[in-house]
Parts: structure tokens; sequence; C-alpha cells
């Protein structure tokens, strides 16, 4: 309500801010699931040690692919924006 | 050949100034560019980050260079009735520019067939193709010739040290090529079948990395937002669709039609996954290049933006943002470094996996009951 | 749209450059490249297995060797023996042969020693014929000296003769 009010007065359109609400909420899931990544190969590496080459770099490949999802969500925004 | 390897300079030693370097241009550029802005007084027209941003992450038909010096790029038009040629520097926005074939203008970045008021003929429009030497397809050109340049002259050198150890430019892109034969292709695509893939994989490492770097150099012939364009990395992704789907053997072709192990009545919804798998897959590695590169130039932009917002409401804010905004500036600056190689590297592992599922073989189960039976007879 | 509608323009010059780098580079680079490393990683496995072959040379050679030097060794201790035997019969040989010489010598000696006593014998044996003469000369000259004794004696003779 509040915000549907804001948007109003300043006259941007609905759109731009649920555009804006939505990149929010994919920074958000992309943020929970590289937290994860990140989390499960910090207690991998606890574990053993000896794999950290193999660790790091499969977290970063994992981290890669996850940002691609959040990225959908940016593209959704982004075409939101654009398709007036 | 001793006297050469006397003068060179370790690897390590280069490192440090090129870094440095780079970053300095970094806030540099990026500053100097947005400057024209700064000298504004009361009552001229605000700094408009968007636009800004927008104006520098998407296709231009001259490129800004410094400053009001912009290069005038050749606009090529192909229509119905001829090819056209012409510089961009007799473009104004919005303005009836050039009265060739039909009367062009350049209505918001993309040029129009205008009548005489400045409306667009919409019909007319349609006819044309704008087959310009935009400021994209300038920076393409200039990374296929760093491209080139470095991989030929790496060759020769080969052929020049023929069963010798590497030296110079040859012991960087040794490791490099290794590690995208023994790191990405064999292990996705197997032993045997490698090898066919290996020039398209290498082609398409090295030009996407190379043209993320041209990317982050704030100033010409950098500086380009050539790998976050949709048109390029959609060619990127058709391609890798088309060979993967011309090398699709039987069992590729069952696994997506009829996948085996699976009970009938879940068939159906199992097929029409796998089709929309095949086209999914692509788009998802065009959308992933395309954003992270994208992103990464709109945020570093959007750092030094909020100096010249912060500016236009004082400036002494203006100032007092800016440190921190370059410092943001620099580490965002040298994650996109990190990202350029690693989309790179994750676009390529993608296309070796899914060529690698296109060419395996068939793999029969272990049959448990027919040895045991053996082995009692 | 701007951002996310593909040009067309764009993917033409995008197509037709790729492919001519994808063309050159698999023909100019890429091909020697991969031939080079692969010859490379040739050499250096034809260099690992020559190694490796050098090496079970060398070790059947060592073994070789050893088992010559074994056989050398015996062969030295028979010659060894050989010679021993050799000076052992030679110096047998010497001394039968200096042991007849010694007796060729002893009996050429005593035969010697036999003749030069009979000739010492026969020597005396005329000193002892001499002085028995002059012996006899002096006896009978002491006991022929006077007249009386000389009529003695030959009436003893006489008395033997008429008795016979």
């Amino acid at each position: 309500m509040l915000s549907t009010v804001l948007l109003e007065a300043a006259n941007i359109g609905n759109a731009y801010g649920v555009a804006a609400l939505g990149a929010g909420v994919a920074a958000a899931g992309g943020g929970i699931g590289i937290g994860l990544i990140g989390s499960g190969a910090v207690q991998s590496i606890a574990r053993q040690p000896d794999a950290i080459g193999d660790i790091r770099s499969n977290m970063i490949l994992a981290a890669a692919l996850v940002e691609g999802a959040a990225f959908f969500a940016m593209v959704i925004g982004l075409l939101v924006i654009f398709l007036k | 050949m001793t006297v050469n390897q006397n003068r060179k300079i370790t690897v390590n030693q280069m490192l440090k100034p090129i870094f440095l370097t780079l970053l300095f241009n970094l806030f540099l550029g990026i500053s100097f560019s947005f400057g024209e802005n700064e000298g504004k007084k009361e009552g001229e027209e605000k700094f408009n980050a968007g636009e800004t941003i927008m104006e520098h992450v998407t296709d231009n038909h001259s490129w800004h260079i410094l400053g009001h010096t912009s290069l005038p790029l050749p606009v090529i038009i192909y229509s119905d009735k001829g090819v056209e040629c012409f510089s961009s520097s007799k473009f104004e926005e919005g303005r009836l520019a050039v009265q060739g074939n039909y009367n062009y203008g350049l209505i918001k970045g993309h040029i129009r067939v205008i009548g005489a008021d400045i409306k667009i003929d919409e019909a007319a429009t349609a006819k044309i193709w704008d087959f310009s030497i935009t400021k994209n397809v300038a920076s393409l050109f200039i990374g296929i010739t760093v491209m080139l340049m470095i991989f030929l002259s790496v060759a020769k050198s080969y052929r020049k040290n023929a069963g010798k150890a590497p030296s110079g430019l040859q012991s960087w892109i040794e490791p490099l090529i290794l590690f995208v034969r023994d790191d990405i292709a064999k292990p996705s695509i197997g032993e045997k079948h490698y090898r066919r893939f290996m020039p398209y994989l290498l082609t398409i490492f090295f030009f996407i990395w190379v043209n993320n770097l041209l990317g982050l150099i704030p100033i010409f012939p950098g500086g380009v937002n050539l790998t976050g364009n949709i048109a390029i990395t959609l060619t990127l992704a058709v391609l890798t669709f088309i060979i993967t789907t011309l090398n699709g053997n039987k069992h590729y072709w069952r696994h997506i039609f009829a996948m085996p192990g699976v009970p009938l009545w879940v068939l159906p919804l199992i097929t029409l996954i796998e089709i929309m798998g095949v086209f999914l897959k692509p788009f998802v590695l065009m959308i992933r290049l395309f954003a992270n590169i994208m992103a990464g130039h709109i945020i570093i932009l959007s750092f030094i933006s909020l100096i010249f917002i912060f500016g236009d409401m004082a400036k002494w804010i203006g100032y007092s943002v800016s440190p921190l905004s370059v410092g943001f500036s620099i580490f965002m600056g040298t994650l996109e470094l990190l990202v350029a190689f690693l989309q790179a590297y994750v676009f390529t592992l993608l296309s070796a996996i899914y060529f690698g599922a296109a060419v395996e073989e068939h793999h029969h189960p272990p049959q448990h009951h027919d040895t045991e039976q053996q082995a009692i007879i | 749209m701007d951002l996310v509608k593909p040009e067309i323009g764009l993917m033409f010059w995008m197509i037709l450059s790729f492919g001519i780098v994808l063309f050159l580079l698999t023909k100019f680079a890429w091909k020697p490249i991969t031939k080079a490393l692969n010859e490379r990683d040739a050499s250096i496995q034809d260099a690992l297995d020559t190694a490796k072959r050098t090496k079970d040379e060398m070790v059947a050679l060592k073994s070789d060797n050893e088992k010559l030097l074994v056989q050398a060794r015996a062969e030295r201790d028979l010659m060894l023996k050989e010679a021993r035997d050799t000076k052992d019969a030679i110096i047998a040989e010497a001394k039968t042969k200096a042991a007849a010489e010694a007796n060729k010598m002893i009996k050429t000696a005593r035969e010697a020693i036999n003749s030069e006593k009979n000739a010492a014998i026969a020597e005396l044996k005329n000193q002892v014929a001499i002085l028995s003469v002059d012996i006899a000369e002096k006896i009978l000259r002491h006991e022929l000296a006077n007249d009386d004794k000389q009529k003695a004696l030959m009436t003893n003779l006489m008395k033997d003769v008429n008795l016979n």
C-alpha cells in the first residue's frame, strides 16, 4: 500500500517499483545460494584440508552457475523496464 | 636468441605495473569521460546517471572517446533500393539528417526512416537493414585483431622453436591452451572425441576472455561492452547449439525423445522437459554471459556516477564521496577481472559438457546375474 | 527492449567475424600448436621410454658383468692351482735330479777313494817290503856280525835241509 502510494507520488509507475523489487529478491536469492555454496566449501575444507584446490575451483564454478540463475531475474526486470 | 633472452623481463615483474596502470586508467578514464558534466553551472542540465550509463553500455553509431571527441563510424544501410554508406557524423539525434535512398534520422540511437516532420515512417523503416559499423562492431574487429596477433605469433614461434622449451608469449599462452584441453575438453568430452571440438572451444574461450578484458579498459580502444551485448552472446550460444545438434549421436537423441529406464506414463512429461532443455541450455548460456558482463559494467559506472550525482548537490559532497567511490570501483574492477576469466571458463566448460553429452557412447549397465551363472557353470 | 533485443546488423558482423576468426585460427594457430604439443608429448614419452629401456639394459648388463666376473674368478683360481701344481712338480723333479747327481758324485768319489786306497796300500806294501828287507838286513848284519853267529846259522840251515 505504502509503496504504491509512494510510487504514484513519484510518478514512476508501478512497473519500475515491481521490477526493482524483483531485482532485490533475485539478489537475495543469489546471495543465499552462493552463501550456501561457500559454507559447504568451507566445511569441506575443514574436513579435508589437502583437497583445498579442488574444492576452491568447484566452489567458484558453482557460484558462477548460481549467479546465472540470479541474473535471470535481473534480465526479466530489464525487460519490464524496456517493454513499455 | 640469447641476446633476446637476456633482455626479457619476467612475467612477475610485468604484472604489478600492468595491474596498477589498468587500475589507474580505470578510474581516471571513466572520470574523464564523465568530466564534461563537471564545469556546469546552475541552470544547465543535471548529471543524468541513467542516461550516461546506458550510453556506455549500449551500442552507438559513433565511438565517444574523451570529452567532446567522438570517432565517427561508417553507417551502412541495406534496403530494397540498394546499399548506402556514409559517415555517422552526419547524424544528430532527432533530426532529419541524411537524404539518401530514404530520409534517415537517428531516433533514440536507432536509424529510422522519417518524414519531414520527424515522424517515423514505420513501413519504410521495416525495409531498411542497419549493417553499420557501430561501436560494438569496431570493438569486435579490434578484439579479433588482438586475438589473431597473439595466436598467429604463438603458432609461428612454435614452428621456430620446434622441439625446444617454450619462451616468451608462447609460455604465457601454452598453459592456457593446455588448461582448455586437459581441464575443460578432455574430462567433459572424453578421450575419443575431444579433438574435433578443440578449435571451437579454444576460439570461444579466448574470444570471450579477450573481449571481456578489452571491455574493462576504460579508454580507446577498449571500454566497449561487447560481450555484454545480447546479439554477441546470442550468436555464440546459437553456434554452440548448432554444433551440439549436428554432432548428436543416436543415444543423444534417444535420451531426449525417449529416455530409457523411465515408466511409460511419465515419459511424455520427460520428453517435453528434455525438448525444452535442448533450447533452454544455450539460452541460459547466453543470458549468463550477457548479464554478468553488463551488470559488472553497470556497477562500476554506477559507483563512478555516484560522485557526480552527489557533486550536483554540492561540490564538496562530490569530492568527499570520490575516494569511497573510487575504492569501490577498484574493488569491483578487480572482481570484474576475475569474472572476465570465469565467464569465459564457464561458457566454454558448459559448451564442452553439452558436446560431451551429444557424442557420449552408450554404457551398458553391468549384468550381474549373467556372470554368476557363468561362474557356476 | 533496447538492451535485450539483438541487433541484426551486429549479429551479421559477429557471425562473419567470428567465422573468419574461427577459420583462420583453426588453420594457422590451433593446428600447428596442437601438432607441436602432441609432438612434444610424444617425444617426452619417447625419451621416458628410452630412459626406462636404457635403465633395464643397464641392469641386464650389470648382471651379465657380475656373471662374467664370477666366471673370471673361477678361472683365475683354477689357473693358480695349476700353477701351484706345476711348481711342486718342478721342485720334485729338481730334487730327484739333484739326488741322482749327488749319488753319481758319491759313487765317483767312492771309486776314486777306492783306487787311491788301493794305490796307497800297494805303496804301503812296497814300503813294508823295503822296510822288511832293510830290517832283515839289519838284523842279519847284527846276527851275522861275528863268525860264530854265521856258523851257528849255517848248521841250523843244514839240519833242516838234511831232514827234508
